[in-house]
């Protein structure tokens, strides 16, 4: 398999000086084993004028589908492409783009290039010489500009010509490769380290695990630029693959450099396209400073607060942003969040540090996962739910049966549904007209259309409603979220059991008393048992009945129970 | 010698002081593993069995393994003192929990012999005394047992008895598995003698009168057996007639009775309590005056020896007034007769001041069909295999039988509304409104009330009939998620397709599937005829199409599937585009399934297809561009600047002349890639551009068309073409007769002119059909693909074909696809079957399902 390039050029004088600083003979044909292949390195020009050296890395396919691109398995955490593709792993242009793979051939062939060293012409490595690089298939996310703004800085000029998907289909336009030629006058040491850090940067996708001694390696090798470097934000986050908890460290670091007093915090940086844990928690909330996701999450607490519930579910919980709130108040006295994603509970589970939970306060939450088209007994008997965000996940035809699910089967007392007014989207500059806020959305409603929705569930299922904004109201367009409060009419009284397994249980306490020989006792609570369970015919002395039928001589031996009571 | 009777299941408890021989006992009769001693369980949890101090723990566990063999089904004996209440109390518990009966054995032994055999144990330790005091424990007891629950007491006292007692089992009363029918069981008739008589004529009885002209007795020709589910009496006119004709039948053991709540009542009346007289008790008792005083006791008599309910047919049929939940059926206490009898209420009333009865068969999960009345519908619906068939004859409805087995419902009307009904009448006990199912038969399912949770997840064990498969929790929960947020309506969604093994690997040069090897896979499985069908290059749809198409924008209108008239789903069960390019679609499919006069020829309302989708672009675009494409892009923007390279460093005179032959190949390969992928690419818009090519007619009404062969399949998708030429898409294809040399090489040639030409290859078939089995009666691959050598690039690389490349990869195994694909198409066979059968929606969803689940298991994506 091939086979990825990047020539280095130089015109300084004598140019074939290139081959004391890189460490390799231009008259030979240099060859070595990488983890991920053969790197070669060889000159195809080697003039006095003019030098060119050429690392050729041809990759080998097995070893590459061993170290898996990590892309596609993590990506957004919560969204599995089953009609998705699985290929991509022995099918991609890792064998023809400049990535990682060949940043880390680059380390290895030019190991004493990279950190300046020359034991031949110590002041060539330390002197700034005219140097021309070219990476004719660089994988360019964020389009071609971002090479310019990442090498620009860094003194180079950048001429970055974008390569067209198909020439046979020029409706498909340009594909997202560019041919990278920079050119400038720098420390050799200089530029491999820009390349060394900026291809799988530009590329972004690691081939690798990132460790935290990624930490390290990016400081080594940023040394001296990245401190100063205006994209060092994003350079970082990519360069550690998105992991937050590392960028975070890895950008304090770099402030400290800097000598700065504003580091950077990774949770207010937007990412387009990896959509953070809280949907929307980037959309400005117009006047209010706080973020909408903070607000709406304020509004559900006060919704549950207002309705006294103590023991609740929150549907759809996500990464679990509001049951970090919940925990906080001790009036919640029980805590389950559902989830239709385990991958997305266990998110849930590390944030909110589950396993550092001293034990009473630990058995307080609950993490399930549940499918809310699917009744779910567990969820019986709870003082209030939550469907923060949930309800416009779903395609419309499969909303009935969540409303059976939550409103028939798990109904509790009281259900918070919040849902994007999409009436609101017309004040998101960055949202193109008719889009929805979030690419799994399958709907986003009017102000009328959840009304009408919210009546006709609260009417079927004996719930009354009230419906508000949350966010800065505007006049024309309303609240950016709109929630809507369900009250179940008549609770069921108190003394009945709400569901099956507790009548259950109930029934076996009250044979249970037989036991103690009390014969009242057990008539008296089957009485209260059974009759709850006739119908008009059957009024309040049926327990009699079923003691008189068990005591005859020729009756049915198998209501036995309850002989005890004769 | 003494004959202990024991009911087959129930909970044995030996009584008897230290020394009385209960271990001996326990093994002289019962099986080792039926008796749970507290010496094994102290032993077990504390390393002695006479630890007391471990006795809590002990018998918290032996509690436990009590409970799971009750639950299971199983008889099982405590051997331990117990002779103390507070012990006693807790298997009375345990029983009762489990709705088995309790039973004592006490073992009555003189205390000097006891004390003689407690001396010759060494490990027994304790003194006289406490013999002593286990001896009055004995006699303390004796006297209670029966009030503490125990059904049954045998007290076997001395040795002797000891030594000769005998154990028989008796069945309980409800165990009529014996009994297979057929059946005619008829719902609540509420003193409507002269709709019972007509019922009982229109189904082909005989009656049969006394002097008086009133029938006392009723015999079917062909020996049929009559059930009635109770509410003999009450409301209406004549309810002596109805008792005096069915206590004839049951006299003369043409039919069977189980007991109604207002049978229940009545009889409480007659024996002299207080009860309120409501609910149409009064006219009873105004007709019963005018019966002779005999006739009233043989009422009462009558009704105190009717059974709760019955288990009949080898456990295939539960017949009881109310219904019966699974872990009720063929057990016995107070509240398994409160089921049957009254059913569940939820505790809530409705508007009318009625209890709301728990849909406690929406839940029903049992396997056994329950067959029930007690709440007047309007009509009969099954709902997971249960069916309630009180049609409210007394409030002017009509009186109906269900024929068993064959689940025919026959009815006849009431002559008038005898009595006003409390509210009116509802279509099902869940309360919801009606749907009339789009079925014609009576067995249709009702769909509409959800799945539950239960029903999927967590480590499951699915026998689906052409094999079993477990399904692990962690993939459950992967196709949770797929299914839940997005996959179309289950109602929707009845089928799944397996995936497809490819053939054994070819060892020809050059080649790594060919279809000498996809023939002799066949062969070696003795299959004789093959058909070759071209593999369309396109994405698999399902398409599920109603002959009556349905205005949107009216959804309450339910068709046989719920509202909709059909769906077009991707492979993992998602809307193919969603939205109103399906449904167009859908009605050209409709139109064509019209013209081509299948709805007729097949009888059928509805026909479930699978079909390839072409082009791939038109689902498939976005891939092909960001993934196919790019790396076609990213190869010729590096390969021409690495041959550049090469070439100058050539012309150096460094070595690099084999490196450039290299690169020069990998140049030739990407191109032949890049066209590979180019095939899959044709303009389309919207749904111009888009075909349908069928290739299987998997399900109608009533029928799985499993069994058919591939003539049969491809002679209908032939037809659809013909209907409509734009949309369908023929499928090309060769039948061959296996060890016809020249047949095999004709198919051959032809393979690999299609694959030449830019085709994905064929797929090979057993031409007998899905259904095909081996000689030993295994169901065998539905069908193994043989893909081209070029189409194979955007799968395996663009330089696969390399021979160092070839040669790994011909190690590939093809073992774990084999057996995913194997239990993938048995599953979905199943769910052919019990859609066929009308079978509940829990059950046909369980299978689709585990397809689903299936998919995630981990196997090699290339193949």
């Amino acid at each position: 398999m091939v086979h990825v390039l990047i020539t280095v050029t130089t015109t300084y004088q004598p140019a074939t000086d290139l081959g004391y600083l890189l460490v390799k003979h231009p008259d030979r044909v240099h060859t070595f084993e990488v983890p991920t292949g053969t790197a070669y390195v060889m000159y195809p020009e080697a003039g006095t004028e003019r030098c060119t050296a050429a690392l050729l890395l041809d990759i080998d396919p097995l070893a590459l589908a061993g170290g898996r691109s990590r892309r596609g398995k993590s990506g957004r955490g919560t969204s599995p492409t089953p009609d998705g593709f699985t290929l991509g792993q022995y099918v991609n242009d890792r064998a023809y783009a400049a990535s990682s793979l060949l940043s880390s051939a680059l380390s290895t062939v030019f190991r004493s290039a990279l950190r300046g060293a020359s034991k031949d012409r110590p002041e060539l490595a330390a002197t700034a010489i005219p140097l021309e690089l070219r990476v004719p298939a660089l994988r360019c996310r964020g389009g071609a500009d971002l090479a310019g703004k990442l090498f620009a800085p860094l003194g180079w000029t950048v001429t970055a010509t974008p390569i067209p998907l198909d020439p046979t289909r020029p409706d498909w336009g340009d594909s997202r490769y560019v041919d990278l030629v920079l050119t400038g006058t720098l420390r050799l040491a200089d530029a491999l380290n820009h390349l060394y850090v900026l291809l799988p940067v530009l590329d972004d996708a690691k081939h690798y695990w990132v460790a935290p001694d990624e930490i390290e390696k990016l400081l080594r090798a940023g040394a001296g630029w990245l401190a100063e470097h205006p994209e060092r934000g994003l350079i970082t986050r990519r360069y550690l693959a998105h992991r937050r908890a590392l960028a975070g460290a890895a950008l304090a670091r770099l402030a400290e450099q800097r000598l700065a007093d504003e580091p950077g915090d990774p949770d207010t940086v937007v990412e387009t396209t990896d959509g953070g844990a809280d949907e929307e928690a980037n959309l400005p909330a117009t006047v209010d400073r706080q973020p909408l996701a903070a607000l709406r999450r304020a509004a559900v607490l006060d919704a549950l607060d207002s309705s006294g519930a103590a023991r609740v579910l929150d549907l759809g919980c996500g990464a679990g942003a509001l049951l970090t709130d919940l925990v906080r108040n001790r009036r919640y006295t029980e805590i389950v969040g559902t989830d239709v994603s385990s991958r997305t509970l266990a998110v849930a589970e590390r944030r909110l540090r589950l396993d550092r939970l001293p034990p009473r306060q630990r058995d307080r939450i609950k993490l399930w996962q549940s499918a809310l088209t699917y009744r779910d007994d567990r969820l019986r008997g709870f003082d209030a739910a939550v469907l923060m965000e949930v309800v416009e996940h779903l395609d419309p035809p499969r909303l009935p049966a969540l409303e059976a699910a939550v409103f028939g089967h798990a109904r509790p007392g009281t259900v918070v549904v919040t849902t994007p007014n999409v009436e609101y989207n017309v004040r998101y500059p960055g949202l193109t007209a008719g889009g929805f806020r979030h690419t799994d959305h399958r709907f986003e409603w009017t102000r009328a259309e959840f009304a009408a929705w919210a009546e006709a569930v609260g009417a079927q299922h004996g719930y009354t409603v009230t419906i508000s904004g949350v966010g800065a109201h505007d006049p024309e367009v309303g609240s950016p979220t709109q929630l809507a409060l369900f009250t179940l009419a008549a609770p069921p009284p108190a003394t009945v059991p709400a569901d099956t397994g507790r009548a259950t249980r109930t029934t076996g306490n009250a044979n249970d008393d037989s036991t103690t020989g009390d014969a009242r006792a057990d008539s008296t609570t089957s009485k209260a048992e059974a009759g709850s369970a006739t119908d008009g015919a059957d009024d309040s002395t049926v327990g009699h009945a079923i003691g008189s039928a068990t005591s005859s001589a020729n009756g049915d031996s198998t209501s036995g129970d309850g002989g005890g009571s004769r | 010698m003494s004959t202990l009777d024991i009911p087959e299941l129930a909970l044995v408890a030996l009584v008897g002081v230290s020394g009385s021989g209960k271990s001996t006992f326990a093994r002289r009769h019962f099986a080792p593993t039926q008796v749970l001693s507290s010496d094994t369980f102290r032993a077990m949890v504390a390393d002695d069995e006479n630890d007391q101090s471990a006795s809590g723990d002990a018998f918290e566990v032996l509690h436990h393994v009590a409970g799971k063999r009750l639950r299971a089904g199983r008889l099982t004996v405590v051997d331990a003192t117990n002779l103390q209440q507070h012990a006693r109390a807790g298997l009375v518990t345990v029983a009762r929990e489990h709705d088995v009966l309790p039973v004592a054995i006490v073992l009555d032994v003189p205390e000097p012999l006891c004390w003689e055999r407690t001396q010759a144990r060494p490990d027994r330790t304790f003194g006289r005394p406490v013999l002593g005091r286990m001896q009055r424990d004995l006699r303390r007891s004796l006297g209670r047992l029966e009030r503490e629950g125990f059904r049954k007491v045998h007290v076997l006292r001395g040795i002797e008895e000891i030594e000769s007692a005998e154990i028989r089992y008796e069945k309980l009363f409800n165990d009529r598995k014996e009994l297979t029918g057929p059946f005619d069981i008829v719902g609540d008739v509420h003193g409507c003698r002269v709709e019972l008589e007509a019922l009982l004529v229109r189904l082909g009885w005989t009656l049969h009168r006394d002097e008086a002209g009133r029938p006392v007795n009723a015999t079917h020709p062909e020996g049929r057996t009559a059930i009635f589910v109770g509410d003999l009496v009450d409301r209406g006119p004549d309810s002596p007639g109805v008792l005096r004709l069915v206590m004839g039948m049951v006299g003369a053991g043409t039919a069977l009775c189980v007991p109604g709540n207002h049978e229940q009542k009545l009889l409480r009346k007659l024996r002299g309590r207080n009860v309120t007289v409501s609910h149409g008790l009064a006219e009873t008792l105004a007709q019963l005056d005018a019966e002779e005083p005999g006739f009233v006791a043989e009422i009462s008599a009558f009704v105190d020896g009717l059974v709760s309910h019955y288990v009949l047919d080898g456990g295939r049929l539960v017949v009881a007034h109310a219904g019966l939940k699974a872990e009720y059926q063929g057990r016995a206490s107070g509240r398994v007769r409160a089921f049957a009898l009254f059913g569940e209420t939820t505790g809530e009333t409705d508007e009318y001041g009625l209890p709301v009865r728990y849909p406690w068969a929406r839940d029903y999960r049992g396997s056994a069909t329950v067959v029930y009345g007690h709440t007047p519908t309007p009509t009969p619906e099954w709902v997971n295999n249960t069916i309630c068939i009180d049609t409210g004859c007394v409030f002017g409805g009509t009186l109906t039988a269900l024929r068993y087995p064959s689940r025919e419902l026959v009815s006849v009307p009431a002559a008038k509304e005898y009595y006003p009904p409390a509210r009116p009448l509802t279509a099902t006990p869940a309360g919801t409104p009606a749907t009339p199912g789009g079925g014609r038969s009576g067995a249709v399912e009702r769909d509409d009330l959800g799945l539950d949770l239960r029903d999927v997840t967590g480590r499951r064990h699915v026998d689906y009939g052409y094999g079993a498969v477990t399904v692990p929790a962690e993939n459950a929960a992967a196709a949770l998620e797929v299914m839940s947020r997005f996959a179309v309506d289950p109602r929707w969604l009845p089928w799944l397709p397996p995936t497809m093994a490819p053939c054994s690997t070819s060892t020809l040069e050059g080649f790594l599937e060919h279809p000498a090897q996809a023939f002799e896979d066949y062969r070696k499985a003795g299959v004789d005829r093959v058909v070759c069908e071209e593999k369309h290059m396109g994405s698999r749809a399902v398409v599920l199409v109603c002959r009556d198409e349905v205005d949107p924008s009216a959804p309450a209108t339910a068709g046989r599937f719920g509202p909709g008239d059909g769906v077009v789903y991707t492979r993992t069960g998602r809307p193919f585009f969603g939205g109103d390019r399906d449904r167009e679609l859908l009605s050209r499919v409709r139109a064509a399934v019209g013209s081509a006069g299948l709805w007729a020829e097949l009888d059928t309302d509805w026909l479930l297809l699978d079909c390839e989708l072409l082009p791939w672009s038109a689902k498939a675009g976005n891939l092909i561009r960001e993934q196919y494409a790019g790396v076609g892009a990213a190869g010729r923007a590096a390969l021409p600047a690495v041959l550049a390279a090469l070439d100058q460093a050539a012309g150096r005179d460094l070595p690099v002349a084999e490196l450039r032959a290299r690169m020069a190949r990998r140049a030739t390969d990407l191109s032949r890639y890049t066209e590979a992928y180019q095939s899959y690419v044709r303009p389309t818009d919207g749904l111009a551009g888009v075909t349908l090519a069928p290739f299987a007619v998997l399900a109608g009404e009533g029928a799985s068309y499993a069994d058919r062969d591939h003539g049969w399949h491809l002679a209908l998708a032939d037809r659809l073409h013909a209907a409509d030429p734009e949309l369908f898409t023929p499928t090309r294809r060769r039948v061959v007769e296996l060890g016809d040399p020249a047949a095999e090489a004709a198919a051959t040639d032809w393979w690999l002119e299609l694959t030449a030409a830019g085709g994905e290859g064929m797929v090979v078939k057993p031409y007998a059909g899905l259904g095909a089995r081996d000689a030993d009666g295994r169901l065998l691959q539905p069908g193994v693909k043989c893909r081209g050598r070029n189409y194979l690039r955007i799968i395996y690389g663009p330089e696969y074909a390399e021979p160092d490349q070839l040669a790994v990869l011909r190690h590939r195994s093809l073992g774990r696809k084999r057996g995913l694909a194997l239990r993938e198409h048995g599953l979905g066979l199943a769910a052919l079957d019990r859609l066929a059968e009308g079978a509940p929606l829990w059950r046909r969803h369980e299978l689709v399902f585990a397809i689903l689940a299936c998919e995630s298991e981990p196997v090699d994506p290339r193949l």
